[in-house]
């Protein structure tokens, strides 16, 4: 990922700043700048998210992509945000103990990088809640 | 609207064409589907060819116009268009082809859909498939395909009561299949033991349960169906063609082992061919990975969700059952080389409906369907075909 | 006054004993052990490193209060593992807590004594009223040279301290620095692993500056080991605090609960910040802490802390942060092999 690509959506990836429409309290993540239920008769505003959430479904990767091969065998999981948003993404655990219905919460981690040279891309994972 | 028909067709054998390149394949299904219409190039008035990602699997785009010009069409100057909608690219080529006939606005049409995925190494083939999927919030974060179809695997799996040798049935029988057809790339029957004891990918999908990389090309050629005659004794006329989106990420759909795209192209399908499920006698789903036919036949209607698995292990889906699903091989046995599917998909049901499908031929074949998935179910195209 | 506002701490999951370690080099565990007083240390995570800890440590002290991160005006970070030669941890931080763009910042190397040299520019930017809050941070995942003494201790782990004046839960009354140019530890650019002078990081180094600062620092104020109740001390082992503190009177009880070096290891520019926290964790209004660093190149810097009725206040909650206790608590023990994978040890395709 280039490195314009990936600044653009730090508050994102560092803070899960996302949105939500006042008139229906929706919340959205990644940031939705138009309410798709009340369209233009929506007011949307900025939202960080608690980075709360429970586990809808998860699978554990044992043939990853390049970047991220150092890491299996690692829990992928889409995760439902207490807020309403589902997202994907790594839960930092032993694999053997994921669970559907688990709650985690957020902590920052190292995503990928950009070989030896390139930049590294810094952001969200989750971990279960003790 | 005029009703359309296939007039001819031809296909590849899939597999990995290392002496192939990229032109060769194409060239090489189109002059097969041009000796199957007794067509000559020159009555072709327009092509649409799906490709997922030339640009890069060979560092090329304008396919469109590459392919007019290997296909000996340059100095004609027909119109050739390259549809895109990742492993959908294929179905929604044979849509907007149909599209055009229907219309009145081009006569003889070429739906053709090629890829070539072996000329670069595994990793930046399994890069570009993620491409797929959504880049930014699922394939940066760690997702890969299988990764997404296992979390679909793992819903289902919470939700409804399918046993894991149910789910290797669906592969068992694909490879049967793939086994009685010439252009499969896996030409060998397989055991449960086979599936269950492969190689982890991504849990609770092995080796097995998923599709390969593969080469491959595959054409058809459409015409309005009152000049079909012209060129075949055994033209099959199209009876639906439908085409449905839903969000690009698995984490904004509705449900996540429920394809709600598959769902709305199947119903939309029905509808515009006034037909039910009971009238149609084999299927060409999209079967990317195992769970992903499970979730089609239910989701086309064929059976009640949850119970795809005991309809597949009681053998419902295999070729003397009910409703044969995937008599080409699926996209498991026969390969998927990613834009050729939906097409290879219409080649299969026009192979059966004309009584040419020899080993795995069904009896009676009068109506067939096909369904095509890009990504995790963001496209789907389905297409109902029937003999004359 | 000027002061701690908050504290957090944060230690990766992971362990290594120290016999894992010994198994490969063919030493014997209990020399180790009983020579450094060292058991195991902390490895950080695949996906961790000083950056990701800084943050994690940061985070964990706003849990504890309510500070508005646009009011911090300066973030330091030390480390001798910045992710980066050149672009700051500093500034990764700052965007992670949310203290970005009305801020200055910079990374800080001072071999282990990073940490504690961010508190005292932070303590400056706040006394003259340029800035309402400063956060300091020390932050390493530090490598030791396989087979090397170091490879025992060399620990992950960080600490971050917001400094500021308006209702400090410690008040850093005073503090002082001795430095000198001492080859006692090094690591030249480019280097993957730090070099050393052996025992000559004993006298020359650790004990000369710890000393230097501790007792520049009784005279300028007029105080003595006696007039405290805990200290922490630079903690590569535990044998050095140990004779430090009792060459400067002070008691093993004092030094107690601030010498968690023996089942987390050295984590360098983290260790003074650390052993505070862990000090701060169960310190009562009213309590006196000494605080003494040392940085290898080399230097310390000492600190005469006292605790306020702030921290049992309602402004400010302990318990909303793991303390450094519960941080130690429940690790994940490793085999050299995925000791190696986690550390970077293993030369890899590149």
């Amino acid at each position: 990922m280039t490195v314009a690509r990936f600044w653009r959506h730090l508050p994102q990836r560092y803070n899960m700043v996302g949105t939500k429409c006042e008139k229906c309290g929706r919340h959205f993540f990644p940031p939705r700048s138009f309410c798709p239920d009340c369209r233009r008769a929506g007011k949307i505003v900025e939202h960080k998210f608690a980075g709360q959430g429970t586990v809808v479904t998860f699978t554990v990767i044992h043939t990853a992509a390049e970047q991220y091969s150092m890491l299996t065998p690692y829990v992928l999981a889409i995760v439902k945000l207490d807020e309403g948003p589902q997202i994907t993404t790594q839960i930092v655990m032993d694999p053997a103990k994921a669970k559907i219905g688990m709650k985690v919460k957020s902590v920052f981690r190292r995503i990928a990088t950009d070989g030896e040279s390139g930049i590294i891309h810094y952001g969200t994972k989750f971990v279960p809640v003790e | 609207m005029r009703d359309v028909a296939v007039i001819g067709i031809g296909c590849t054998k899939f597999g990995e064409k290392w002496e192939s390149s990229f032109r060769d394949i194409f060239v090489e299904a189109g002059t097969l589907a041009l000796e199957d219409a007794q067509l000559s190039g020159e009555k072709i008035d327009a092509m649409y060819v799906g490709n997922m990602s030339a640009g890069r699997f060979i560092g090329q785009e304008h396919i469109g116009a590459l392919i007019a010009d290997y296909a000996g069409m340059a100095t004609r100057h027909i119109a050739s268009t390259r549809v895109e909608a990742a492993c959908a690219s294929g179905g929604l080529a044979f849509r907007q082809a149909v599209i055009a006939v229907a219309s009145g606005m081009e006569d003889i049409v070429v739906a053709a859909g090629v890829e070539k995925m072996t000329d670069v190494g595994s990793d930046e083939s399994t890069d570009t498939l993620t491409g797929a999927a959504d880049r930014e919030w699922e394939g940066f974060m760690g997702a890969t395909f299988p990764g997404l179809y296992a979390m679909i695997a793992q819903d289902y799996m919470h939700k409804y009561h399918m046993t894991r040798e149910q789910l290797a049935q669906v592969a068992v029988k694909n490879h049967y299949n793939g086994a009685r057809n010439p252009i499969a790339q896996f030409q060998s029957e397989i055991t449960l033991d086979t599936v269950l004891k492969s190689t982890m990918v991504a849990e609770p999908l092995r080796l097995f349960d998923c599709s390969p990389v593969t080469d491959g090309a595959a054409a058809v050629i459409v015409a309005p169906l009152d000049r079909a005659r012209e060129f075949t004794d055994t033209p099959i006329k199209v009876l639906a063609t439908a085409q449905a989106s839903d969000s690009i990420a698995l984490h904004d759909r509705r449900d996540i082992s429920t394809l709600d795209a598959t769902v709305a192209a199947g119903q939309r399908a029905f509808k515009m061919a006034h037909l039910s499920h009971k009238d149609i006698n084999m299927v060409e789903v999209h079967d990317c990975f195992s769970i992903a036919e499970i979730c089609a036949i239910e989701d086309l209607g064929f059976c009640r969700k949850g119970e795809a698995g005991k309809f597949t292990a009681d053998g419902e889906t295999a070729l003397g059952g009910k409703i044969p699903v995937n008599t080409s091989g699926g996209l498991k046995a026969c390969g998927h080389p990613v834009g050729a599917t939906g097409i290879k998909q219409v080649y299969e049901i026009v192979q059966q409906l004309r009584g040419e499908a020899s080993k795995r031929q069904v009896e009676n074949a009068k109506i067939g369907m096909t369904h095509n998935v890009g990504g995790t179910g963001a496209t789907v195209a389905v297409h109902i075909l029937g003999r004359v | 006054m000027v002061g701690i506002i908050t504290y957090g701490a944060y230690i990766p999951r992971y362990r290594i004993k120290v016999e894992e370690i010994t198994k490969v080099w063919g030493a014997n565990a209990s020399d180790i052990t009983g020579g450094l007083g060292v058991f195991e240390k902390s490895v950080p995570d695949l996906d961790e490193d000083a950056a990701t800890i800084a943050v994690e440590a940061a985070r964990n002290a706003l849990k504890r209060r309510n500070v508005d991160p646009e009011k911090i005006g300066a973030v330091y970070v030390g480390s001798e593992s910045h992710p980066y030669a050149v672009k700051p941890t500093a500034c990764t931080v700052g965007e992670a807590i949310g203290a970005t763009p009305h801020m200055t910042a910079a990374d800080y190397e001072f071999a282990c004594k990073a940490g504690t040299a961010a508190i005292q520019t932070c303590m400056g930017l706040v006394k003259s009223n340029m800035i309402p809050y400063g956060l300091a941070i020390g932050s390493d995942v530090s490598q030791g040279a396989p087979g090397d003494a170091l490879e025992y201790t060399a620990a992950a782990g960080g600490a971050a301290y917001v400094i500021g004046n308006d209702d400090p839960i410690a008040t850093i009354n005073h503090t002082c620095s001795f430095t000198t140019d001492t080859p006692d530890f090094w690591r030249r650019e480019g280097q993957d692993y730090p070099r050393h002078g052996g025992r000559f990081t004993g006298d020359p180094g650790y004990f000369k500056h710890v000393k230097g600062a501790s007792m520049l620092l009784f005279e300028q104020i007029h105080k003595a080991a006696k007039d405290y109740d805990y200290a922490v001390f630079h903690q590569p082992n535990a044998k050095f605090p140990q004779k430090v503190a009792k060459d400067l009177g002070f008691t093993s009880e004092q030094i107690k609960p601030g010498l968690v070096v023996p089942w987390l290891g050295n984590t360098y520019s983290g260790a003074s910040p650390i052993g505070l926290a862990a000090t701060l964790d169960i310190a009562k209004p009213g309590d006196t802490i000494f605080v003494c660093s040392f940085g290898s190149g080399a230097g310390s810097d000492a600190f005469d802390i006292t605790v306020t009725d702030a921290i049992t206040s309602d402004d400010f909650h302990r318990d909303a942060a793991p303390s450094v206790m519960q941080l130690l608590k429940d690790p994940i023990y490793l085999d050299y092999a995925r000791y190696a994978k986690h550390k970077g040890k293993i030369v890899m395709q590149s």
